[in-house]
C-alpha cells in the first residue's frame, strides 16, 4: 500500500474522521464554468460554476433533475467545452455509466483486460494485471464469465475493474449505482470506498441520491436546477467507512435533502 | 443481512465483508438449466415435415396425376440418387459446382466486407452509393447473364461476375447495418478505455457488428449458390460438368428421376451450408446471452 503525498488516509486502518486536506493540490479545477448549449432556446446548463476536487478526495454532487451534472462529467472528461470559464484537470479522468457498458462477446477478464490491451501490454501480463483488478472487486472466480452471465452489480464491479484498469488516477462517477438495488448499491459503497482509499484516487461521483452522496463523499456539492449552479457545500465529518443507516449519515442527508426541495420548490412558484 | 457490526477491529469487519459479498453473488446467480432432449427436440419436427413430404409426393405420384416418366415417385427416384452417388460422375460434379460456390463466396465476402466498412465509414459514400447497394440486392442476378456472357464469353469469370454481383450487396449491406446499430454507449466505453480510430474498430464496433455481419454472409451465400446454379443452367463449359449443366441434359433427355436427384442434391448442400452458418450465428447469440427464439417469438 502506498502512502500519498497528499494525505496519508491509505495506510490508517481505524480513521477518525477523513477529512480531506484543505491545501492539497487540486486534481479537478473549474473556474466560472458556464455552458450554453446550441439550439433556438439555447439552454444554459451550467451558470458559472467554481468546484476544486482535490488530489484523493471522493466528492459527490447532487442536484434535481436539470442541474447540468451530466453536463459537467462531460466537460471534465474533456466529451464537451464549456461556452466560457476554465476547465483544468490534472491527469486521465475515466468514466464509469450508470449502465456497465460491458463488452458482451468478452468475458470479465478480457473486458478489464481491453484498457491494458489498447495500451500495448502483453498478453499474459495484461491477464495478470487483469485478474488483480478483478479480485480488488472480489470476482477473481468470475472471470471467465461473460457479462450476461453477471448479475447486474458483479457486471458493475467488472466495469469498476475495467476503469481501474485504465490507470487513471481521476474517476468520473456518473449515477453508477443508481440502477442497482438497495443491497447491492450498499455493498458496491463499501467497495468503491475500500479501492479509493487504498489506490489514492479522486473521484467525481455524481448521484441523485443524497444519502449515498453523504455515505460516500467527503465533501457533497449541491447544485440547483437550470441554470446549474452551486447552492451550497458540505463536508462531511462523518469517520469512515461509514454505512447508509449511520445516524449521522441520516441526518446530514435530511438537511442536505431539505435544501434540494427548497431548490425545487423555486421552479414550482 | 442488516447485521450489526458491534466489533469495529478492521479485519473482522473485512472478513464480514467478504463473505457478504460473496454470499450476495451466489444468491444473485440462478443457475440456468441445460436442455438435456435438445437434439431430439430439434430433429423430430424436422423429421416429421419430411416423412410428410415425401407421403405427398407418394400419393401424387400414384395417382395418376402425370405420368410415372414425368413425375415418378420417391422410390425410383431415390433409387436412381443412389446409384449416382456411387458412380464418381455426379461427384465430380458437385465438387465443380461446390468449388465455383466457395471461392466466389469468400471473394465475395472480402469485397462485402471492404466496401461496407467504407460506406459505413464515409457521409459521402454512403450518400453515393449506400441505396445502390440495396438496389443492386433487388435485382435478379439472372437479369445480368447476357451481359456477363457478352463481356466475358460463356466462362468461369461470367459465372463469377454474377456470383459477386449477387452476393456482394448482401454481405456489404450486413456490415452496414452492424456498424450502424452498434449501440452508443459501446462506442462510449470503448474510447474511454483508450480505443480510438483503426483500434475502436477492431476492438469495438466490428465485435459489436458480428452478429449482423454474419447474417449478411448467410444471406451472401444464399444469393451466390442461387447466382451459381441459374449461371450453370445458362453457362455450360466444356469438360466442366457441373449441377447445373447436369439438370439441363437430364430435362433434355427427359430423366426426370435423374433431374429430381439432382436437385435433392442441390437443396440438401443448400440446407447444409445454411446449417454451418446457423450453427455460427447461434454460437454467437449465446457468447453474447442472446437466446434466439425469446427474441423472435414476438415477431
Amino acid at each position: 500500500m502506498t502512502i500519498s503525498t497528499v494525505s496519508g488516509r491509505a495506510a490508517l486502518p481505524d480513521v477518525q474522521s477523513v477529512r480531506p486536506c484543505s491545501s492539497g493540490p487540486s486534481a479537478i479545477d473549474l473556474r466560472g464554468v458556464s455552458k450554453r448549449y446550441a439550439g433556438q432556446n439555447g439552454i444554459l446548463a451550467l451558470d458559472n460554476i467554481a468546484l476544486t476536487v482535490r488530489a484523493g478526495e471522493f466528492l459527490t454532487l447532487v442536484g434535481a433533475s436539470g442541474c447540468g451534472k451530466s453536463t459537467l462529467l462531460n466537460l471534465v472528461s474533456g466529451l464537451d467545452q464549456p461556452t466560457s470559464g476554465t476547465v483544468e484537470v490534472d491527469g486521465q479522468a475515466a468514466f464509469m455509466f450508470q449502465e456497465h457498458a460491458l463488452f458482451p462477446w468478452l468475458s470479465a477478464l478480457d473486458n478489464v483486460a481491453t484498457p491494458l490491451r489498447l495500451r500495448g501490454v502483453g498478453k499474459n501480463d495484461r491477464h495478470a494485471q487483469a485478474r488483480e483488478y478483478l479480485a480488488a472487486v472480489h470476482l477473481a472466480d468470475f472471470a471467465d464469465r461473460r457479462p450476461h452471465e453477471l448479475s447486474g452489480g458483479m457486471k458493475q464491479r467488472v466495469a469498476i475493474a475495467r476503469t481501474l484498469a485504465t490507470h487513471a488516477p481521476i474517476l468520473l462517477m456518473d449515477e453508477p449505482f443508481g440502477a442497482l438495488d438497495a443491497m447491492t448499491r450498499d455493498l458496491l459503497h463499501d467497495e468503491l470506498e475500500a479501492i479509493w482509499r487504498e489506490r489514492n484516487l479522486t473521484v467525481l461521483f455524481v448521484t441523485h441520491n443524497v444519502r449515498e452522496a453523504v455515505r460516500l463523499g467527503d465533501r457533497v456539492v449541491l447544485l440547483s436546477s437550470r441554470p446549474g449552479r452551486v447552492v451550497q457545500e458540505y463536508d462531511v465529518a462523518i469517520d469512515r467507512p461509514r454505512r447508509v443507516e449511520d445516524p449521522g449519515v441520516a441526518a446530514l442527508a435530511g438537511e442536505i435533502t431539505a435544501a434540494l426541495r427548497h431548490e425545487v420548490a423555486r421552479h414550482g412558484a | 443481512m442488516a447485521l450489526e457490526v458491534v466489533d469495529h477491529r478492521e479485519s473482522d469487519r473485512k472478513a464480514l465483508r467478504e463473505s457478504e459479498i460473496r454470499g450476495h453473488d451466489a444468491l444473485d446467480l440462478s443457475s440456468t438449466p441445460r436442455l438435456a432432449h435438445s437434439v431430439w427436440r430439434a430433429a423430430w419436427p424436422k423429421l416429421a415435415a419430411l416423412a410428410i413430404s415425401l407421403g405427398l409426393w407418394q400419393l401424387v405420384a400414384i395417382s395418376g396425376w402425370r405420368p410415372s416418366y414425368v413425375l415418378p415417385g420417391p422410390v425410383p427416384v431415390f433409387a436412381d440418387l443412389g446409384s449416382q452417388l456411387v458412380t464418381g460422375e455426379l461427384w465430380g460434379a458437385v465438387a465443380v459446382t461446390m468449388t465455383r460456390g466457395v471461392v466466389g463466396f469468400f471473394i465475395a465476402a472480402a469485397l462485402g466486407l471492404v466496401l461496407g466498412v467504407l460506406v459505413a465509414r464515409s457521409r459521402i459514400l454512403r450518400a453515393a452509393i449506400g441505396s445502390l447497394i440495396t438496389g443492386l440486392q433487388t435485382m435478379p442476378s439472372i437479369a445480368w447473364f447476357p451481359l456477363a456472357i457478352l463481356l466475358f464469353q460463356l466462362s468461369e469469370q461470367a459465372i463469377l461476375f454474377v456470383i459477386l454481383i449477387g452476393a456482394v450487396p448482401s454481405i456489404a449491406n450486413g456490415v452496414i447495418s452492424g456498424v450502424d446499430y452498434v449501440p452508443a454507449l459501446l462506442v462510449r466505453a470503448g474510447r474511454n478505455v483508450g480505443a480510438s480510430g483503426l483500434s475502436l474498430y477492431r476492438h469495438v464496433v466490428l465485435p459489436a457488428a458480428l452478429p449482423s455481419i454474419v447474417t449478411g454472409l448467410k444471406q451472401g451465400w444464399a444469393f451466390a449458390w442461387r447466382s451459381l446454379l441459374a449461371g450453370e443452367l445458362m453457362v455450360s463449359i466444356a469438360n466442366r460438368p457441373s449441377l447445373g449443366q447436369f439438370l439441363n441434359q437430364s430435362r433434355e433427355l427427359s430423366d426426370t428421376s435423374y433431374m429430381i436427384a439432382l436437385m435433392i442434391v442441390i437443396l440438401t448442400i443448400g440446407i447444409g451450408v445454411d446449417a454451418v452458418f446457423s450453427t455460427f450465428e447461434r454460437g454467437i447469440r449465446h457468447r453474447r446471452g442472446v437466446v434466439a427464439g425469446q427474441t423472435q417469438k414476438g415477431i
